[in-house]
């Protein structure tokens, strides 16, 4: 197998790394590139999770095969490059959804399990791994078959960072639809304790809010909470994805632009709120239309801020928001979700509470108030997401995930020599001895 | 009616773009080439994506009897035939250079095997009705010092299929030659070449080709234009280039 030497770096662009890259076609190839280095997928983590700067690593894109599908059962055996915007694609017109589904449509099957992921249905259907009935965990002495049963290597290989080995398949068992259509309902919460109020009243089987950043005062924390429930139907397809053709410059997301786009985007939505019928791509990925939208940030790149707090802590939340409305720093969209208990593995992020997403462009002060933001989390008993993060110390996120000591045996039995250490996983020293 | 494509080759990274073009629209699948397991998977990926019958088949093109097994599946199957031959190989001209012996699976390869297959099946196309769709290369545009033995075969393979164009028109079967410059693939990856593009933008370009019943396309489509030059170049001063 041939590597390239390249610069690749995550989805926010600030952390690079320089190393050489394998992309395989084949299993063959694929097998032999498991004692090589760890693997990476459509790299939509946004710090370090995907990097192993001056190392090896496996790029999973070109390993994309539907193995299978039951119709029965609804369980599907698909390689690990196979992305969940596919499975949406192919499976919602039969019927069938990926149980759970993040952000966005360009996360491979792979990366689903290396972190764990939830989607806006967290409350009911758990985190992305509790839907793993197998897979296939390629290690450094061959390969071997994994299910729930094989404790404790299951749980620290769903959102274990890919530390365990290279996941070449998974059989996930899909969940009912009623098609490929979102009967979507967008309603307004004027304020902090409205936008709660929503996010806990709701059992639609989708919840998320989208949360104005910039608002301050009365308005803190208004934005609009949307629901959604699959259906059948037609609906007009959406056109084409854009692309972002070039690095925007520093004004495009400056503070009085964004303070105006979130002004525009919460007005779009009538005050009695409103329902509509739309593809559910809308709903699921709403960024995807855009294909590179991080290149809105600039050259430099841009951070993601994520936390969950306990329920119990939702002041402590609004505290966190208050900081960055008053700053001055944030960006657009910002996302408020009520998360349940389901988590799939040790090092799996979810817990019971608020879950609060913010982007800030990469300046010293954006890093300096990600630090801040980080300090509060821990105190208010939370975590911090390390799909998103670039800027966190280890001793505090070591602090946040109590089931790391458990984790950390199993990894070591499963990769002694460190053969896939990723740049992440060395900034926070999460396999060093505690 | 429902179609039914024969990919000789079916797991190169081009012709897997194809099939799960192909998948997707309801086609039935011969899928054929010499690596079992990558046929298998590839069967199943295309049964999942929605393709009609479909079927993996091992078959060696250097080695014209154990072609049999896929003319009898296609006389078995009903409708419409197409043929697309992606079969190829490309050793490094200086192995080549090394060691002569590798002359002979390379026309194998590009241009023996798949004449032979596409001369046996002729006659069943020509009664049933469909296409042929032949890949080629840029390469063989021109003979150049880096990969002519290469180049030659797909020359040579060009020329057949024009030849097979004329006969088979007659029949109302319409052959299509594909010229690619370079894919971005696993046999390129890592390498820095000039206007390369994707595996899923060449089954784009072969789809749409064939719709419009093109006799030769080249893809990426700016290839037309560079080889148009690349030709024009007089053997005097073409000869003391060496890209």
């Amino acid at each position: 197998m041939r590597f390239r030497q390249m610069d690749y770096t995550g989805w926010g662009r600030v952390l690079h790394a320089s190393g050489e890259v394998a992309r395989p076609e084949r299993s063959r190839a694929l097998a032999a590139l498991a004692a090589e280095g760890p693997a990476m997928g459509n790299r939509r983590s946004y710090g370090d999770a995907p990097l192993n700067g001056g190392g090896r690593i496996t790029d999973m894109t070109r390993m994309n095969r539907i193995l299978g599908f039951d119709p029965e059962t609804g369980v599907l055996h698909a390689e690990a490059g196979v992305t969940l915007g596919e499975l949406a694609e192919i499976f919602a017109p039969r019927g069938w959804l990926p149980p759970v589904m993040p952000g966005t449509g360009f996360a491979t099957v792979g990366g689903a399990i290396a972190m764990d992921v939830h989607g806006k249905n967290h409350q009911h259907a758990g985190s992305f791994g509790a839907h793993v009935t197998e897979l296939e965990l390629l290690g450094p002495t061959g390969a071997r078959t994994v299910t729930p049963a094989d404790l404790p290597l299951f749980r620290a290989t769903l959102g274990g960072l890919g530390q365990t080995g290279i996941v070449a398949s998974a059989k996930i068992a899909m969940q009912r639809c009623k098609g490929d259509v979102m009967v979507m309902t967008e309603r307004r919460a004027p304020d902090w304790d409205g936008h709660l109020a929503l996010l806990d009243g709701s059992d639609a089987p989708y919840v998320v809010g989208w949360i104005d950043a910039t608002a301050t005062g009365a308005a803190l924390g208004r934005g609009i909470v949307e629901e959604g429930e699959t259906a059948s139907g037609l609906v007009a397809r959406p056109r084409a994805a854009r692309r972002v053709p070039f690095d925007a410059p520093g004004a495009a997301l400056s503070p009085p632009v964004v303070r105006a786009f979130n002004r525009a985007y919460y007005a779009r939505v009538p005050k009695a709120g409103r329902t509509s019928v739309r593809p559910i791509e809308k709903l699921f990925f709403p960024l995807d239309k855009i294909h590179d939208w991080n290149r809105l940030y600039g050259r430099r790149g841009f951070h993601q801020f994520q936390c969950v707090v306990p329920l119990a802590a939702a002041d402590a939340l609004r505290a966190m928001l208050e900081r960055v409305a008053t700053s001055g720093l944030a960006s657009p969209l910002a996302v408020l979700k009520r998360m349940g208990p389901g988590r799939a593995g040790f090092l799996s992020f979810p817990m019971e509470g608020y879950t609060l997403a913010v982007d800030f462009p990469d300046r010293a002060a954006a890093r300096a108030l990600v630090g801040e933001l980080e300090a509060m989390t821990e105190a208010a008993g939370g975590r911090i997401y390390l799909a998103k993060d670039s800027l966190a110390s280890g001793a505090r996120v070591r602090a946040m995930y109590p089931e790391l000591d458990a984790w950390r045996a199993a990894v070591a039995e499963a990769d002694p020599d460190g053969l896939y250490l990723t740049d992440l996983v060395r900034r926070l020293g999460l396999r060093e001895a505690a | 009616m429902s179609e039914t494509w024969i990919i000789l080759g079916a797991t190169s990274s081009i012709a897997r773009a194809l099939v799960r073009r192909l998948a997707a629209r309801g086609a039935g699948l011969l899928l054929c080439g010499r690596d079992a397991a990558e046929l298998d998977a590839l069967a199943a990926d295309s049964r999942a994506r929605g393709a009609g019958e479909t079927a993996a088949l091992t078959f060696d093109v250097r080695a014209p009897d154990s072609f049999s097994p896929i003319l009898d599946a296609a006389q078995r199957c009903e409708g419409p035939l197409t043929v697309a031959v992606f079969t190829g190989s490309m050793p490094d001209q200086a192995e080549i250079d090394a060691d002569p012996a590798l002359i002979a699976p390379t026309l194998a390869d590009s241009l023996t095997g798949p004449v032979r297959f596409l001369h046996e099946i002729a006659p069943l196309l020509a009664e049933r009705g469909g296409s042929v769709v032949g890949v080629g290369s840029v390469a063989g545009d021109r003979g150049r010092v880096t990969n002519y033995v290469y180049g030659a075969a797909k020359a040579g393979f060009a020329t057949y299929l024009s030849g097979l164009r004329n006969r088979l028109a007659r029949a109302g079967v319409h052959v299509m030659t594909v010229k690619p410059g370079p894919v971005d693939t696993a046999l390129t990856w890592g390498m820095t070449l000039p206007l390369m593009t994707s595996p899923e933008a060449v089954a784009g370009d072969i789809l749409k080709g064939l719709k419009r019943r093109r006799n030769v396309i080249y893809t990426a489509p700016v290839w037309r234009w560079v080889m148009l030059v690349i030709r024009a170049v007089p053997e005097p001063i073409f000869k003391r280039t060496s890209f």
